[in-house]
């Protein structure tokens, strides 16, 4: 239970989430707005008439994302403040559920390190299934839906299998990189791009960067 | 109060705001005013207790010609402030003056073009000092015991909590709740007769002492609490040193003139402040009810034709004068059409050439409804001649409304026992209110109240939370379970 452990766990888990967030979101105020309303509102998008309306793809990341954040917040923060020991947080008790089911030490750290790793996942995971769920309803490919719902269920039917954390954790990270793949070429990426984009030779990326300085 | 730009007006319930002078309107001189009005209680210590009242409104930039708001500002979390921006020039005839339509002469089209474009980015200025003061309420909560510990209570909720039957606490809550509604409401009246018999100087006294005591008193108790927590010692004269900086430049920041962001800085610290003295001293079951009941009061007085506030602005704008001072957040954000731009912290800092009338002031005393204050002249037109083509463009939120949303979301950390869960969903409740709140005054473009949707929210989310998803999440959390 150390300062250590907390930020240890907390960057683990949120580092990714943070970081999307702060470079594609942070700048843009009316993304913000979408990600706490967590869904693409009509009349959010009549307050910027003069700029584009956002795509629906960025509506889906962002939602997917604020979704994202808020279960892997709800899921983990109690854990995260219990790390810094008693004392400093809630005042009126935790849960006493909590304490009692943590078990041995050894088990506690485990337990916990296996939230954090968790949590990440389950959040990009929620931003890669926003994106393909969006599009599927937007293209009508119920496929899409029932795959996206049907892997939601998996990955949960997975955390089911509570002791065994290893065998848990590495399929549903399996599953994200497949999802995130998908995901990938639903919102019009290729492999042509990919490769332009990691060799620095996307022209209107890099014009878009030159224009937003 | 919120006041977003020109071409909205938004009232909101709790119109303790005193305008952030200068920050306004630059041109227009009567903007700032502030008012509080702080009350004792006659308790023990550290009783008093302001009230504060915020309005959602829209800060619109009035033309660089004189453009008059006149705001109100009820303190006490009651009544809602209602703000206008009128126009002075002719153009604009008494319809148009509860809807600001921004500079006159350019067609409505543009006008609420512009007004949309920088919707969102008003929402985004406001979430920021909102998030700060809750964060800021919560961690404190968290880690000081002081504010959750029960001391006694104030005057204006003598019924005790501590009753064997449920029946019997949930009648003291609500008692509580009347006395407390009942003496905002007497507290507003008396605002507006002090308004309409011109009572400036007294208002502005008012005002004055309300931020003494809660710069001074209530930051040394404040200190002197976090001190003990981490086991910090400090000696008196180092204590005194800092207490005293502190409080002086408060004072000067804002009643008078400084930069924008300690202006900011300072607002936000005091509605803090206040929120942890309500949530201390507010038992907790009458907590629930008085925000519920304030929710309702605010969107009463701020929507009927005979609310005290709708007075207020009635009265400001017959005599065209600028309204009450009321304690304010202002984000303003300064464009300059044609010219350099200026500092939006010498704006507000320069703005105004007469200072003594402008103060700032958010606090009521506790049960109090803050009245907005502070009559000032119209100032001749815009004294510069490069200031016409500047457009201001912020966002002003009352700082009652920050103080009743940190009361929700401090009292969900204090008391909910799902911890942190039950605390971040009343604050994104609030943050959703807020966003839609400005949504709707965008489309009304008319004072509206800022308390109801996000509190309404935040209470839904807070007993729901608490009940529901908290034993489930519990559950879950307790066998690794994700869904």
């Amino acid at each position: 239970m150390t300062a250590a452990v907390f930020f240890g766990c907390a960057f683990i888990a949120f580092g990714p989430a943070l970081a999307l967030y702060i470079f594609t979101i942070a700048t843009e105020p009316l993304r913000v707005i979408f990600l706490i309303i967590g869904k693409a509102s009509e009349g959010l998008k009549s307050i910027n008439p003069d700029e584009t309306a956002p795509s629906m793809r960025l509506l889906a990341y962002v939602s997917g994302l604020g979704f994202g954040i808020m279960s892997g917040v709800f899921a983990f923060v109690n854990t995260l403040s219990d790390s810094l020991g008693p004392g400093t947080v809630g005042i009126h008790g935790d849960s006493p559920q909590f304490f009692l089911n943590s078990g041995a030490y050894p088990l506690i750290e485990k337990t916990r390190l296996n939230k954090t790793f968790m949590t990440l996942v389950i959040i990009l995971l929620h931003v890669f299934w926003g994106i393909i769920f969006f599009d599927g309803c937007e293209k009508k490919k119920w496929s899409a839906l029932l795959v996206v719902l049907l892997t939601h269920l998996l990955v949960s039917a997975l955390t089911f299998i509570s002791p065994h954390y290893g065998i848990n954790l590495v399929s549903t990270y399996i599953i994200m990189v497949l999802m995130g793949i998908w995901a990938f070429f639903v919102a019009g990426g290729s492999c042509r791009s990919l490769k332009f984009c990691l060799l620095c030779q996307d022209k209107d990326f890099l014009l878009f960067n030159q224009r937003s300085r | 109060m919120i006041f977003p730009s020109r071409d909205f007006k938004v009232l909101s319930g709790f119109s303790s705001d005193l305008e952030a002078r200068g920050v306004l309107c630059s041109p227009e001189p009567g903007t700032s005013q502030g008012r509080a009005m702080l009350t004792f209680m006659a308790s023990d210590s550290e009783e008093e207790v302001c009230d504060e009242r915020t309005s959602l409104m829209s800060a619109e930039s009035p033309p660089p010609r004189c453009c008059q708001e006149a705001r109100q500002g009820l303190e006490d979390g009651e009544n809602a402030a209602q703000w206008r921006s009128q126009d002075s020039e002719e153009d604009l005839d008494d319809a148009d003056r509860y809807v600001c339509s921004g500079v006159p002469g350019q067609p409505l089209g543009l006008e609420e073009e512009l007004t949309l474009k920088y919707g969102a980015k008003h929402v985004i200025m406001l979430f920021v000092p909102v998030t700060l003061c809750m964060i800021v309420v919560v961690a404190t909560i968290k880690s000081v015991r002081f504010y959750t510990e029960k001391n006694g209570q104030l005057i204006y909720t003598p019924f005790t909590e501590d009753t064997p039957s449920v029946g019997q606490r949930l009648l003291n809550s609500v008692l509580n709740t009347l006395i407390m509604i009942s003496v905002i409401v007497a507290m507003t009246i008396f605002l507006v007769v002090l308004y309409k018999y011109r009572c400036y100087k007294f208002i502005h006294g008012w005002l004055i002492m309300s931020s003494l005591m809660l710069l001074f008193l209530f930051t040394y108790i404040y200190l002197g609490e976090v001190l003990k927590t981490y086991n910090v010692a400090m000696d008196y004269p180092t204590l005194f040193l800092t207490v005293w900086n502190f409080g002086a430049v408060g004072m000067v920041c804002i009643h008078w003139k400084g930069p924008l962001v300690l202006q900011q800085a300072y607002l936000i610290m005091i509605s803090a402040l206040m929120a942890l003295v309500f949530i201390k001293y507010l038992p907790e079951w009458s907590a629930w009810v008085i925000l519920g009941a304030i929710s309702v009061y605010d969107l009463v007085a701020v929507l009927c034709p005979k609310g005290p506030l709708r007075m207020l602005v009635e009265t400001a704008q017959e005599r065209n004068e600028p309204i009450f001072p009321a304690l304010i957040y202002s984000s303003a954000m300064v464009w300059t059409v044609g010219m350099a731009k200026l500092d939006p912290s010498s704006q507000g800092a320069l703005q105004l050439p007469y200072d003594p009338e402008m103060e700032e002031d958010s606090y009521d005393s506790f049960g109090e409804p803050s009245y907005p204050e502070v009559f000032e002249p119209p100032l001749p037109g815009s004294p510069e001649g490069e200031l016409e083509e500047e457009e201001e463009r912020g966002v002003k939120l009352g700082l009652g409304d920050f103080i009743f949303y940190s009361v929700l979301v401090g009292k969900a950390a204090a008391t909910g026992s799902g911890d942190w869960n039950t605390t971040l969903a009343c604050f994104v409740a609030i943050l959703i209110g807020l966003c839609l709140t400005l949504l709707l005054l965008a489309v009304f473009k008319k004072a509206l109240p800022a308390l109801p949707i996000s509190i309404t929210f935040g209470l839904i989310f807070y007993f729901s939370t608490d009940n529901l998803v908290r034993p489930f999440m519990d559950t879950l959390a307790s066998h690794q379970l994700y869904i």
